[in-house]
């Protein structure tokens, strides 16, 4: 059949996982006194929920990936209707329901790219490693594309497919809409960023401009239907679509920049609302009500709360020095090279951003109490959570470069064809003497594996062969392919595969087919 | 017929010789007890004499009867089926008010018994044989409880329809003799493979068959009986009507169509197209709209039927392949569903109102489990045997590029999920005020339903092992 359990994990993987972990206590911390019934049977969920998501993040057979993507959802649902609020159970069903269906979807756009890849070179595998760079029709491409890309949307969720998720975030219980929103949103946005774009990458170039447009719809869109909300939950569940929109967006403006700027995105936005649910959670448990009406003067009473909740929205409406205004700014410098419109229409997002911020802060804790409250402010243990956040945040805000280096070499593999032909013109057009070899400087900045096309492109045989042989050291992640059997793969030398007909398949990258050599006489090698 | 056509025949041979033993003990000795333990070993010999007749396959026994691997893997699908049936029953049947409980056991014996001719036959005299032994012993099954009402309104429905789509099949073999001369399905192929259409007279022909065929599956629109007839009927013979019978018509459906050229062939392909889209969509729909757990699980199974089509459908090396996989889930699923009704019900009643499951999880938190897991499995969720079969119906579908066949099932999923997680939903509220007794479990049916979940966990999680299996049955 072609399965296999295939995991692995680069540095995008990496931040999701650790995001996952970390959350993942944030969620445990959520519940630790909320959670009286049936204890056992709500952390057997949780995990379960943390477990599928780390596989999603990890897994590398789509097969695999598939199971794990739908394993995450029923524990899911089990959260929210066991232990969410009122009107848990209509929730929990419109959550289920939007996302089996999209991800069923995805399923048979699995099977086939499984069977186009299996009927072009014989070999039937889920491995995303060798379906990169499958040949495909153009409109089988596209087909496909629309199948990944409706799980993901909906994951997302970009703005026609969001309706499930004011409910399922509001009527989770705490811990869920952590979960919910810091977690399992960002499946979506990982699945675009390893899945759906890679593998058709053509396809991805030409739904860019849909999607970026989808984007930023989500980001007015939900940023101005959070401004009317009068429930503190759903204010904050309205306010990710708005910054899953920045994502979207940044993913598909192509360039390293916004897709650097999508990632960081993804991360801050889990802390930052995973802290403000963390924050209503905490306050519904005092004053059962979610409100925003009701509320009102909080401030002088619970001092701390308010402290961080005005430290949390103002994170969320991006200020300077905290992680979101990394990201949201990286995604519209990035996204402003690729259309000024979608850059500046997305910016006055910000704007509604601190309108529904300032709002959601001023109704609740500032102004007079409208209610006389009386209720404890935070103790140690959410405390430390939100510090720990907090804290998390502004080191994103003050120094992203660690974590924009590890998702740096995951991202640079998505350029666009385009992007990748247009430098290597640059590279070929430099001066050449005949049967000299010159490594132009700029070799050094683009990965080691998209070097082998480059080689292909090189007019002069000779010249090409020594440096494919300078570089045949460097590359690795190459598999060999023999009359369609994989023969041996990592290092290897140039002249197995100037000797024979050989194709080459540079794994690293997804550049595939690169036969060309066949054409350079053995005996140029030497 | 010489030793190897009676070993080759030895599941079917053992399994009339049981139901003959039963019935001789029930005439000397009326013991509920006897009954069912003769019956377990009757059905466990058959299971023996099938593993004896594995490597004789494929034989031909009789211009009736074609023992090839799938036929046997299909016998030995039922007779496990039987025997989950008949340990349901005994506990079932204690708990109820029915005075000889004995004859009961022989009805199953030759309901399997004509079901293992079905997935057998080669020749329409067989199928129509296997088919009538099938539905004879239903009726008396379903009516089984005479006093009950509704029990008999059941029957008596099953066999006005039953005896009515028998008539239209016979007459569509009619046609077809007239046409081909023959009533071997073999040389029914040969016929329609030669000639660059077949006529009108075959076409017809083969249409009629169809409806007593669509009848017995419950295809939409010769589905009307299913609901009546699953509602009415004990929850363990329920639970025979939804497996067995239906499987073993699919098993002789695969045969049947394997022969002819339904791909190549625009009206046939057409037709079947239309039966499965409708099975699909208007199964689902109706089983929205349903409350009492057996008339959903009803139409639940109408859809499925419309699921195991597209397999069908996709032909080539994936088909078999696919409605193996796919029916063994739904075997497994179904029984444990309608298992879970059964050990539920109190005297005189079936527990299928939604009110009985009400808080189930609360008072009977291991049987909630089960039927939860039933429940996910017949929407094809990850880690459970409903999901493997889903994905190989799936992948034959979009191997032949069936993408509009493929896009219903998709969109039916969705739709099906929405009442099995209904009913889950109902699994987990709080428990009502006061929670009605429940009676206590009987140990057979617990290891019965022990057995069906360990199957389909197994199944979801490590299906190499059986996909191995699988593997023997497709065609080289």
């Amino acid at each position: 059949m072609g399965i296999q359990a295939h995991f692995a994990v680069d540095g995008l993987s990496l931040l999701l996982v650790l995001l996952t972990g970390f959350l993942g206590l944030m969620a445990v911390a959520a519940s630790w006194t909320v959670i009286r019934a049936r204890v056992g049977f709500y952390y057997f969920n949780l995990l379960l929920v943390l477990a599928g998501i780390t596989g999603v993040f990890l897994a590398l057979d789509l097969f695999l990936f598939y199971f794990l993507w739908e394993l995450m959802l029923i524990p899911m649902y089990f959260l929210i209707d066991l232990w969410g609020h009122e009107r848990r159970h209509a929730a929990a069903i419109k959550f289920f329901i939007f996302t089996q269906l999209s991800g069923l979807l995805m399923l048979l756009s699995i099977l086939g790219l499984y069977f186009a890849h299996g009927r072009s070179t014989g070999v039937y595998t889920f491995d995303y490693p060798q379906l990169l760079g499958t040949t495909l029709s153009p409109a089988a491409a596209r087909w496909l594309l629309l199948g990944f890309a409706a799980a993901f949307l909906v994951k997302l969720p970009a703005v026609p497919f969001h309706t499930w998720l004011p409910d399922a975030h509001t009527e989770a219980p705490t811990a869920g809409s952590i979960i919910l929103a810091g977690l399992l949103l960002k499946t979506g946005a990982y699945g675009l960023l390893r899945f759906a774009v890679p593998l058709f990458p053509g396809a991805a170039a030409q739904f860019a401009p849909a999607a970026m447009l989808l984007g930023v719809l989500g980001i007015l869109y939900g940023a101005v239907l959070a401004c009317a909300q009068t429930d503190f939950k759903r204010l904050v569940a309205y306010t990710s679509v708005s910054h899953l929109g920045f994502v979207l967006l940044g993913i598909f403006a192509g360039n390293l920049l916004a897709q650097q700027g999508a990632v960081l995105q993804m991360i801050c936005h889990g802390l930052s609302t995973g802290a403000l649910f963390l924050l209503v959670g905490a306050l519904d448990e005092r004053i059962h009500t979610r409100d925003l009406r009701r509320m009102g003067g909080l401030w002088a009473v619970v001092p701390r709360m308010g402290a961080v909740a005005l430290f949390f929205a103002l994170a969320s409406l991006g200020l300077p020095g905290l992680g979101n205004f990394v990201a949201e700014f990286l995604v519209l410098l990035g996204a402003f090279q690729v259309s000024a419109v979608a850059g500046v229409v997305a910016a006055t997002g910000l704007i509604a951003a601190t309108v529904y911020a300032l709002w959601m802060i001023q109704q609740s804790f500032h102004g007079t109490a409208r209610e006389a409250w009386k209720l404890a402010d935070l103790n140690a243990r959410e405390m430390a959570a939100l510090l720990a956040m907090a804290a998390a945040l502004l080191w994103l805000g003050l120094y992203p470069q660690p974590a924009l280096d590890a998702a740096a070499p995951a991202l640079e593999r998505l350029e666009r064809p385009g992007d990748f032909e247009q430098k290597l013109t640059k590279v070929t057009k430099q001066p050449q003497a005949p049967g000299c070899c010159l490594i132009p400087s700029s070799f050094t900045s683009l990965p080691s594996c998209k070097i082998l096309p480059l080689i292909a492109a090189l007019p002069v045989p000779a010249a090409a062969l020594s440096l494919a042989e300078k570089i045949s050291s460097r590359c690795e992640g190459l598999t060999i392919w023999k009359s369609g059997k994989r023969e041996r793969r990592g290092r290897f030398s140039f002249h197995d595969f100037v000797s024979s007909k050989l194709t080459l398949l540079c794994f690293d990258c997804g550049y595939a087919a690169l036969n060309s050599f066949a054409a350079i006489p053995p005996g140029g090698a030497r | 017929m010489n030793g190897g056509d009676l070993l080759a025949l030895g599941p079917l041979i053992a399994l009339g010789l049981t139901a003959v033993v039963v019935m001789l003990a029930a005439a000397f000795c009326r013991n509920h007890r006897l009954a069912v333990a003769l019956t377990l070993a009757g059905l466990t010999a058959a299971g023996v004499a099938l593993v004896c007749a594995w490597p004789l396959t494929p034989r031909q026994v009789t211009p009736l009867l074609l023992i090839d691997r799938p036929a046997l893997f299909y016998t030995g699908l039922m007779l496990a089926a039987a025997l989950v049936v008949t340990l349901l029953s005994h506990g079932y049947l204690e708990q109820q008010p029915i005075g000889r409980r004995e004859e009961y056991y022989v009805l199953v014996l030759t309901t399997t018994l004509g079901a293992g001719v079905l997935a057998a036959s080669a020749h329409f005299a067989s199928f129509f044989l296997g088919l009538e032994l099938l539905s004879v012993s239903l009726f008396a099954l379903v009516a089984y409880p005479r006093t009950n009402p509704l029990c008999i309104e059941a029957g008596i429905k099953y066999l006005v329809l039953a005896g009515t789509s028998s008539a239209f099949l016979l007459f569509g073999v009619g046609l077809v003799y007239a046409a081909l001369g023959t009533l071997d399905f073999a040389r029914l192929a040969a016929a329609a493979a030669g000639g660059a259409a077949p006529g009108l007279l075959i076409l017809a022909g083969v249409s009629l068959t169809l409806v007593g065929i669509g009848f017995k599956l419950s295809l939409v629109p010769f589905h009307l009986w299913a609901p009546d007839v699953y509602q009415g009927a004990p929850a363990p013979v329920a639970a025979l009507v939804a497996t067995v019978s239906k499987g073993a018509v699919f098993a002789l459906l695969l045969r049947y169509v394997g022969q002819l050229p339904v791909s190549q062939h625009a009206a046939l392909f057409t037709m079947f197209t239309v039966l499965a889209i409708a099975s699909m969509f208007i199964g689902n729909w109706l089983a929205l709209l349903q409350q009492n757990v057996k008339r959903l699980l009803a139409y639940s199974s109408i859809a499925h039927m419309g699921y195991l089509l597209v397999a069908l459908l996709a032909g080539g090396r994936w088909a078999p392949a696919a409605v193996a996989v796919y029916l063994t889930a739904y075997f497994v699923t179904t029984l444990g569903a309608f298992g879970v009704v059964a050990v539920l019900s109190p005297r005189g009643r079936d527990a299928d109102a939604p009110e009985d499951i009400l808080g189930l999880a609360w008072r009977r938190p291991w049987l909630a489990g089960v039927f939860t897991l039933m429940l996910l499995s017949l929407a094809g969720i990850p880690l459970t045997a409903g999901f493997v079969g889903k994905f190989f119906v799936l992948a034959a579908g979009v191997n032949s590029n069936l993408w509009l066949l493929a896009a219903a099932l998709a969109v039916n999923s969705a739709i099906g999920l929405f009442y099995y997680l209904r009913l889950i939903v109902l699994l987990f509220r709080q428990p009502a005020p006061a929670p009605a007794a429940t009676p206590p479990l009987p140990r057979l049916a617990a290891a019965a339903l022990g057995a069906l979940t360990l199957a389909l966990l197994w199944l979801g999680v490590y299906p190499a092992p059986f996909l191995q299996l699988i593997r023997m049955l497709m065609p080289d």
